[in-house]
């Protein structure tokens, strides 16, 4: 393009927001743009945590114990109603923890990919 | 137990198998039929059929007999083996199952998209698949033998023929009903003669276990010797023999004096009541109160304790036969549900061979002699509840240490198979087969020529080199997308190689003594960090081989089934 700029006619939109061309989110994932990337990361980062945080709770209170034991002898004597402690925690209650922390892991992660589809979703 | 009980229930459960497998074969069509059986299996039965497959003979028969000979950390080993499906639910699942790769080469060849970490991926799940087979395939003979009275290896022969021709007849549908099925057949077997036992504990005064002092026999015990043993008899004790003592021949009262001697086997010793157990060379003598306590169990009990914990934790995720019970879920959401059922099962098994390890330390001391601790839980009934009654309980828990080893041997010669057929040979239902027979003939022939050790050893060590290889692997390949070729193929060339030589050294010669030999036998605390460490190092120096496609399979990985979004092109092969 050369010599003079063109006259532009610059207008206000009715509204007071500007208005965006409607773009599902779907497709910025689909295309990779950087709006994609960032809504991708945000979920893998989002499921990420939550896993961390539930291998973090395992890792202190159950690799917490040989050490609690090691540290603290009474411990490995110690009994509760008659059962010595170790074998209460490790043949009994550990087990349903696991599953406790299993259920409560899946509705979180199962809230994160809503909340996901959801944001994704919205535009469309 | 009588010989006749003990043979019509080995003699059920394997035509049960082999019958659920025939049925199969009617609906299973298609090579995607053979390997997942269509992806169609609801939550709960697919949650039973990862419970029959993952309870092998190490968890139904070796926990109890390693717990018998070396008390409260041996508790560790069931725990690490539910836990693992916990890192297992929070770090893989639902990945795992939306890559729609069916075996651990295929995910290796989706997400890094390059054949060479895809051969070694192969190379290495055909290694692990072998080591855990090899102990089932043992402890079938131990099974078979205490059962009937058969020598060992024929019982070892007659298991794997029986699994070749299971999985050759049905592939993965037939075997999905199998395994479900045999998820409780495992449970009642334990779970019904445990109250039996207990209440005939009861009825014995409740004898408990925190005495100073090593097992003694309660009773006049006499004790048949399987194989050449050296014992350490404590102190001097007058017992009468038949057979061969110290190299030589007996027949009548000996008095052994303190200090190590050979007995020979098939030879039977009777020792009065009160009598001290004399210990197996290889086997501590704890006193019961040592026995109950946490940490004292082998040489050095806190690294041993968290290796196995490492090991266990980690290296569930990376078994061959755990993780293609995962494409059989519909989708993500479902893998995460089933796997959540799947702890809810494991957690319901495993609260019962603490039980039988503990009364087996009070009514069966004799196996610290024999050596056979493995035995703990087929011997138990007989002992503690005579009669019929007796019978009929031994005759259920023989059912389930076979439905045990049948089950886990099924599902880890399905998926070895599926490896070489996919990987080594030129796909199809007909290598399939042909894999099958290579998956079951190896392991065979090493059962056969290498030492018996404790069977959930064995199985601990193969869960030492998943947690050193594949597991590694698997997080950073979800979690990490500079991860590269060259980083993956080095750590687990790293993990694979150190995990690897420590086992071999541990099964070939046994475990040198000192902080060397607890290093080699329990390896996983070293080589786990070792692999991660080289991954992520080598992948960091090399940004140039990130796979292209890596925002692609994170999209794929990661983002709910309901979501209309494009998820690549890749298939696995063989699909």
């Amino acid at each position: 393009m050369s010599g003079r700029p063109q006259r532009v006619l610059v207008t206000s939109p009715r509204t007071r927001a500007a208005r965006r061309p409607r773009r599902p989110v779907t497709r910025e994932i689909d295309e990779q743009t950087g709006l994609g990337e960032v809504y991708m990361r945000s979920l893998i980062r989002s499921q990420l945590r939550l896993g961390l945080t539930v291998c973090t709770v395992l890792g202190v209170l159950v690799g917490g114990l040989p050490l609690l034991f090691g540290l603290v002898p009474e411990l490995r004597e110690a009994r509760v109603g008659g059962l010595p402690l170790a074998w209460l925690l490790l043949a009994g209650l550990i087990y349903p923890m696991f599953v406790l922390c299993g259920w409560w892991y899946v509705r979180q992660a199962e809230r994160n990919e809503r909340d996901f589809a959801e944001l994704v979703d919205r535009d469309r | 137990m009588s010989t006749a009980y003990g043979l019509t229930a080995v003699s059920l459960v394997v035509a049960a198998t082999v019958l659920i497998g025939m049925f199969g074969l009617r609906i299973s069509r298609t090579t995607s039929d053979f390997y997942v059986a269509s992806r169609t299996v609801s939550p709960l039965r697919n949650a039973s059929a990862i419970g029959g497959e993952y309870l092998s003979a190490a968890s139904f028969l070796g926990i109890a007999g390693l717990i018998l000979a070396y008390g409260a950390d041996m508790l560790w080993l069931p725990v690490g083996w539910t836990g693992g499906y916990l890192v297992l639910l929070v770090l893989v699942s639902a990945p795992l199952r939306r890559s729609g790769a069916y075996t651990l080469p295929d995910f290796a060849e989706a997400r890094l998209e390059s054949m060479t970490v895809r051969r070694v991926t192969s190379v290495l799940a055909v290694l692990i698949g072998w080591l855990y087979l090899m102990p089932q395939l043992q402890s079938a003979g131990l099974v078979l033998r205490t059962a009937a009275g058969t020598p060992v290896w024929v019982g070892t022969v007659l298991v794997a023929v029986v699994v070749t021709i299971n999985v050759l007849s049905g592939g993965m549908r037939s075997i999905t009903m199998v395994q479900a099925f045999q998820y409780w057949l495992k449970l009642t077997a334990l779970a019904v003669p445990v109250l039996f036992l207990l209440i005939a504990w009861r009825q014995d005064a409740a004898p408990g276990l925190g005495g100073d002092a090593p097992p003694t026999f309660p009773e006049r015990t006499t004790v048949s010797i399987g194989t050449d043993v050296t014992v350490r008899v404590p102190a001097p004790v007058t017992v009468e023999v038949r057979g061969r003592v110290d190299g030589a021949g007996r027949a009548g009262p000996l008095t052994l004096t303190a200090g190590e001697h050979t007995v020979a086997r098939d030879t039977v010793v009777t020792f009065p009541a009160g009598a001290a157990v004399p210990h197996v060379a290889d086997l501590p003598v704890r006193t019961d109160a040592e026995w109950l306590r946490p940490l004292a169990g082998r040489e050095y009990p806190m690294y041993a304790t968290y290796s196995l914990i490492l090991a266990t934790f980690l290296g569930t995720m990376g078994l061959p036969h755990v993780l293609v019970r995962f494409y059989t879920n519909p989708d993500g959401r479902a893998a995460r549900r089933t796997t959540v059922l799947v702890l809810g099962l494991l957690g319901a098994f495993y609260l019962l061979p603490a039980l039988y390890g503990a009364l087996g330390r009070i009514y069966a001391p004799e196996l610290l002699m024999t050596g056979r601790t493995d035995a703990v839980v087929l011997t138990l009934p007989g002992r503690l509840i005579g009669g019929t009654l007796g019978d009929l309980l031994g005759a259920l828990v023989t059912a389930g240490a076979v439905a045990a080893f049948l089950s886990t041997s099924s599902g880890l010669a399905v998926s070895v198979a599926g490896v070489i057929a996919q990987d080594l040979m030129h796909g199809g239902v007909r290598s399939f087969r042909v894999a099958t027979l290579l998956a079951l003939l190896v392991p065979l022939g090493l059962a056969l020529s290498v030492r018996a050790l404790a069977v959930a050893d064995v199985v601990g060590l193969a869960f030492a080199l998943a947690a050193s290889t594949f597991c590694p692997l698997l997080v950073l390949g979800i979690w990490w997308r500079r991860l590269t070729v060259a980083g993956a193929l080095a750590g687990l060339i790293v993990g694979g190689g150190l995990a690897g030589t420590a086992v071999a050294w541990t099964i070939i010669g046994g475990p040198p003594g000192g902080l060397a030999g607890a290093l080699l036998a329990q390896p996983a605390a070293w080589t786990v960090p070792a692999a991660f460490a080289v991954m992520i190092g080598v992948s960091l120096i090399t940004p140039r081989s990130v796979p292209a496609g890596v925002a692609r399979t994170m999209v794929r990985l990661h983002t709910p089934e309901t979501l209309a979004v494009d998820r690549g092109t890749w298939h696995p092969k063989g699909a």
